[in-house]
């Protein structure tokens, strides 16, 4: 800590009592908690004065003392010392920059020793180098080096500068046959977007956003918004701003021109009216039914499946209230209602006018019933023709129990009670009217049966099942069976007992099935919302697949005598379409949808149930959801 | 039987198409180097129509060239000028590394360097491809000429820029070419017809630029490159097309290029001078029927074409110093009016304030001090309504301080159905030749009367709905109003029964309409859906705009009855 600094002092100041400190250049307040401040020559303490000045002495010297501002405060000898003219001088000069010597001269006079004045004595003696008078090797082979580079062709003469921009006329030969097969597959870029009204700098007012449309500019993302820009206005053309984004949109020109992969697109210049096909006026094509005439109100659930008798007065429908009501069709008078054990899932009426017989299903019976709505005639035949069965000499296992009904229910009109060991969900007449079919929800092998009345036989036409069966149906002429599980129809010949075609729905899950009179043409309907036509002599895929309901389909239906077919949805209307089958064996079935027929409302998603024609009447009946049949005519 | 088997990828469309990265490849370039080639040479990704194909099986995106236009640009010479300009660099460093400032000074002058011309033949084989596709080297070369020096690009280039955006606007004039002029909040919109090609750019406004850093200056410099060679030789060609010298003659001063107006005040010599009236008469020809009609139609348009070239013939304008010298300038010299300004805003200017010829002064303040008796003050907007209406407009809707009418996009054409301001219906019916005051004189009735005012409205609410229903629509309409007014005054059954059956063979016609549709095949349907939406779309617009400008008036008016009432 203790430094000898070197002194310059005379020993006569040393024997003045020198209290020079000697501590050297450390900070003072390490001696803070020392009596002494430090040491002086002779190593001995130099001890702090006796005195502590505080603020109040600081402030009165200041005041009082005419020499403070020449009082010094020494550190480190914690003394106060009085600075002399002389000190005081010295700082003034060093302050303005002066020299500290008083006596220094800056300005003297420069004496210039290597100037470019050429004089007669040199300013050095020494003899000039050799070197200066011979002509210099290195530089001679430097320059021999380039002659040779010259000689040999390295070095070239510098090519003339180009002046950097010469235009002159680049397409003076032109030529447009030159043009190279690069250019056929040229995909020019589109040309920018010409501005339109409310790019404007003083738009017309309706071109201007509200402020919900500005938000909404706001919120979008930069990259969905149909414009690019906020249309703005100005009084006047003065007050525009610069646009800041121009730079940008440039940009982005410029990247879609070299980096946006092109095609070309043929631009469809469609009249859309020339779509439309052309197709023969429905006017043309009467008769068809236009308007609802007749509601049948009285069931008191979703009436499930209805049918016409023969000679088309009687009406019968079958209902989830567990009944089945005959109705006039002239006058919508509800004539019978018949209590069964269940929910009617279908109800088919003979098709042979001289039988008077209804087949109704519901649970796991079919149930024949005497309706009592004919000639009497008719229908004691009817029931003399049922009578008159004969039991065989020897009993054959049958799949279903053949019973006649008890006496109550043989009051009702019930005639033949077939229980079968499944649900029954489908019940359909051979155009003969003796043989009926059933259709069982199973999943085995016994899904169909086919009944005789005539000899109360029954049987299992398929001995293996392939999938599961919706619905089926006779040809009306020839010994075919129609069956139509979830994507497919299967056509078998019931006499040669084989299979004869697998028409291919293209849809998802048939739900009905209508063959037409002619027999050639079947259509399904499907829950995906299509109707598929077949043409038999066609092909075995749809000849047309019409997809004009909105929602499932639950019916469809043929007329016998007109053209027509029908078809109801779960969207509660039934569609009537003219669909002429020619005889001529070249000409494709005339498909044209006449009439939509809307009436029925929507009750638990249900719309249109079923449909059917009228035999002999170009009118159509449904029944729908919110338990009522209408019929349009 | 059998010959070999045929490997997948092989033929057909996958091997016309090339990656990007194998392209680059190919050529032993950098992804940047390729770049530039690709925007020098013009060439860009197409878009495969079975892109899966291409891809060979793989759906990852990825961006393919034509496998002949990479084999094209493998024989280019520019791709050896940039390996040379890479070893230029690397020398020059190599160097300035060693300090060996002579070696620098003899880099520097050999720096290499490419010329694009035969790049502009190759793209554009014909003159007329090359103006057709000027816009973009337009609106660039005019964006780069409004730079400051800034450092984002060399100094050449804006120069070079800047004289070549002189030279383009010197020809318009001297050609008479400018079509069409729009001011939108962008930038200003010019339309010319060169050579019976439209050419549109876009001159921003002269504002410093704010110099955005998500902007890849070097891709637009490359892109400034090519188009300021292509605008040279257009340049060139076009000022011989009209027997002008080119480079112009008129360079006076080295100010020329800097201060674009003095050469815009000025006339270009003539290689040859040529008489006034060039334009030559077109033969007539003896045609009959449709040919004979067409040409009318043609001669029709060639007088209205000549008339808007003389739009401003006869008219002196003068400039006053807020007003944006520049485009006006330019526009007003392009049909054939005189300009000027004050001479102490800048060079070029021919006659002063106090001349007493001038005619028009376009003024853009709220009110000018001293004017004079002799001459109209107008806004600027009234020059380029004029232009775009070609006609002069009455200048009253354009005096200073007044509210100005909207300014109207002069590009917009629109079709039926499409919603038409009532602005541009009124600027069509003066262009017809109608006369404004009836209408003045209708809207003054309007103010006096209420009861008139209500019938008023109902003739333009019917005028409005013309537009934008079709006409059945509309007599449906009609015959509704004529039935309701028919029932008030007296009971005629006949008439109603009449009715009823235009309804229903309406309906019929709608149904049998809805019946067809059922029937289209699912593609046509799905056509016709589409085309259908956009119809609807277009229509719900029009009327949204409609509705828009309907309560906009009625607003207005409602002010006005109670500023009114006020006084």
């Amino acid at each position: 800590m203790v430094k000898f600094l070197g002194s310059s002092r005379t020993p006569a100041a040393f024997l003045h009592g020198d209290i020079r400190n000697t501590v050297g250049n450390v900070p003072m307040e390490w001696y803070q908690d020392y009596p002494h401040i430090g040491y002086d020559l002779e190593g001995k303490k130099i001890f702090k004065p006796i005195r502590n000045k505080d603020e109040l002495d600081e402030f009165l010297d200041k005041m009082e003392n005419p020499d403070y501002w020449r009082t010094v405060h020494d550190k480190m000898t914690s003394t106060d010392i009085r600075l002399t003219d002389e000190q005081i001088s010295l700082v003034h000069r060093l302050q303005s920059g002066q020299f500290g010597d008083v006596n220094f001269n800056e300005y003297e006079p420069y004496i210039d020793f290597f100037s470019g004045e050429t004089m007669i004595h040199p300013v050095t003696n020494r003899p000039q180098d050799k070197r200066s008078f011979i002509p210099s090797l290195i530089e001679k082979e430097k320059v021999s080096k380039m002659v040779h580079a010259i000689k040999m062709g390295w070095i070239k003469p510098r090519k003339p500068k180009e002046s950097d921009l010469q235009f002159y006329d680049l397409w003076a030969k032109e030529d447009p046959n030159a043009i190279l097969g690069r250019h056929k597959m040229h995909v020019p870029a589109p040309k920018m977007k010409l501005p339109g009204h409310e790019e404007s700098y003083n738009p017309p007012p309706e071109y201007l956003l509200t402020e919900e449309e500005r938000l909404a500019w706001e919120q979008q993302d930069p990259e969905d918004r149909k414009l690019s820009f906020l249309p703005q206005k100005f009084s006047c053309l003065r007050s525009v701003p610069a646009y800041s984004r121009f730079i940008h949109e440039r940009f982005e020109r410029c990247l879609d021109l070299y980096l946006c992969p092109r095609q070309r697109k043929m631009r469809v210049n469609v009249d859309p009216e020339d779509l439309i096909p052309k197709l023969p006026k429905p006017r043309d094509l009467q008769p068809f039914p236009t308007i609802q005439s007749l509601i049948y109100r009285g069931h008191s659930s979703l009436v499930r499946c209805i049918s016409l008798s023969p000679s088309g007065q009687w009406l019968a429908s079958g209902s989830d209230d567990c009944t089945v009501r005959l109705w006039e069709v002239s006058t919508g008078r509800c004539m019978k209602t018949v209590e069964v054990g269940g929910a009617v899932r279908s109800i088919v009426w003979n098709p042979n006018p001289a039988i008077c017989l209804v087949a109704v299903c519901f649970n796991e019976t079919v149930v024949l019933l005497n309706p009592y709505l004919a000639d009497k005639l008719v229908y004691n035949a009817t029931d003399q023709l049922i009578a008159s069965y004969v039991e065989p000499e020897e009993e054959r296992p049958q799949p279903v129990q053949w019973q006649v009904p008890e006496i109550e229910d043989s009051d009702k009109g019930f005639r033949l009670i077939i229980t079968h060991p499944k649900s029954v969900k489908q019940v359909t007449w051979h155009s003969k009217g003796d043989y009926l079919a059933s259709v069982l929800s199973d999943n085995s092998n016994m899904q169909v049966l086919i009944h005789q009345v005539s000899k109360r036989r029954s049987q299992n036409p398929f001995r293996k099942n392939k999938g599961l069966v919706q619905c089926v149906s006779f040809h009306p002429i020839r010994p075919y069976f129609f069956v139509a599980s979830q994507r497919c129809v299967r056509v078998y010949n019931l006499i040669k007992q084989e299979l004869m075609k697998k028409l291919m729905a293209n849809c998802k899950w048939i739900s009905s099935m209508a063959i037409h009179p002619g027999g050639d043409n079947v259509i399904c309907g499907s829950y995906d919302s299509r109707l598929s036509w077949f043409d038999l002599d066609l092909s075995t895929k749809p000849y047309k697949v019409l997809r004009h309901h909105k929602k499932a389909l639950r019916g469809v239906a043929f007329h016998k005598n007109y053209p027509l077919f029908a078809s109801g949805s779960d969207d509660g209307s039934v569609i009537v379409c003219h669909g002429m089958v020619y005889n001529d064996l070249l000409q494709n079935p005339l498909i044209v949808p006449v009439k939509v027929l809307k009436g029925h409302t929507l009750t638990h998603n249900l719309g249109v149930l079923d449909v059917a024609f009228h035999p002999t009447q170009p009118w159509v009946f449904s029944s729908g959801a919110d338990a009522t049949i209408r019929l349009f005519t | 039987m059998g010959g070999q088997q045929q490997k997948k990828y092989e033929r057909g469309s996958a091997t016309n198409y090339i990656t990007r990265n194998k392209a680059r490849k190919k050529l032993s370039l950098s992804l940047a180097d390729f770049r530039r080639l690709c925007i020098l040479k013009g060439i860009y990704p197409h878009e495969p129509k079975h892109k899966k194909k291409v891809n060979k099986g793989s759906t990852a995106p990825r961006t393919f060239y034509l496998l002949k236009d990479i084999r094209f640009l493998l024989h280019e010479p520019i791709v050896g000028k940039f390996r040379e300009y890479k070893i230029f660099v690397r020398k020059l460093r190599k160097a300035y590394g060693k300090g060996e400032w002579a070696g620098v000074q003899r880099l520097r002058e050999n720096k290499p360097s490419y010329k694009l011309d035969h790049v502009v033949k190759e793209r554009y084989p014909t003159f007329i491809d090359a103006i057709r596709d000027m816009d973009d080297a337009l609106s660039m070369c005019f964006l780069f000429s409004t730079f400051a020096r800034t450092g984002k690009c060399h100094v050449q280039t804006i120069q070079l820029c800047r004289r070549l955006c002189v030279e383009w606007m010197n020809y318009v004039i001297a050609s008479r070419s400018l079509r069409k002029v729009f001011l939108s909040i962008k930038g200003i919109y010019y339309q010319a017809d060169v050579l019976g090609q439209l050419v549109t750019w876009l001159v921003p406004y002269q504002f410093a630029h704010n110099h955005p850093t998500d902007v890849d200056y070097r891709v637009m410099a490359t892109f400034t490159e090519f188009y300021t060679t292509l605008l040279g030789f257009i340049n060139f060609r076009l000022y011989h097309s009209i027997n002008l010298a080119y480079p112009p003659k008129c360079v006076v001063s080295p100010h020329f290029y800097s201060q674009k107006l003095s050469a815009l005040s000025a006339t270009l010599s003539r290689v040859i001078s040529a008489p006034e009236d060039e334009d030559a008469e077109l033969d007539h020809f003896p045609a009959e029927g449709e040919d004979a009609e067409a040409l009318q139609v043609r001669e029709k348009q060639q007088k209205g074409l000549d008339a808007q070239k003389r739009l401003f013939e006869g008219l002196k304008f003068f400039l006053s110093r807020e007003v944006p010298r520049e485009p006006l300038a330019f526009v007003i010299r392009c049909f054939g009016g005189q300009v000027s300004w004050d001479q102490s805003l800048c060079m070029g200017s021919t006659y002063n304030a106090t001349d007493e010829t001038i005619t028009h002064q376009v003024v853009d303040r709220p009110n000018v001090d001293k004017k004079y008796i002799n001459r109209y003050y107008v806004q600027p907007q009234w020059v380029f309504d004029c232009v775009n209406g070609k006609m002069l407009l009455p200048v009253e809707d354009y005096f200073p301080g007044v509210t100005l009418p909207p300014h109207l996009s002069p590009f917009m054409e629109e079709k039926d159905g499409d919603y038409v301001p009532p602005e541009k219906l009124k600027l069509m019916a003066l262009q017809r030749g109608e006369k404004p005051g009836e209408i003045k004189f209708e809207e003054e009735e309007e103010g006096d009367e209420a009861n008139a005012d209500e019938d008023y409205d109902d003739d333009e609410e019917e005028m409005d709905n013309k537009e934008v229903r079709d006409e059945k629509s509309l007599k449906m309409i009609e015959k509704q109003r004529s039935q309701e007014r028919a029932v008030s005054v007296m009971v005629t059954p006949g008439k109603v029964k009449a009715e009823n059956k235009m309804r229903l063979e309406y309906e019929e016609k709608a149904e049998e309409k809805h019946l067809a549709i059922m029937m289209m095949k699912k593609k046509e349907k799905y056509l016709y859906d589409k085309i259908m939406f956009g119809k609807r779309r277009t229509v719900r617009e029009a009327n949204k705009l409609a509705a828009k400008r309907k309560a906009h008036d009625e607003t207005l008016k409602a002010n006005k009855k109670k500023k009114g009432k006020k006084d």
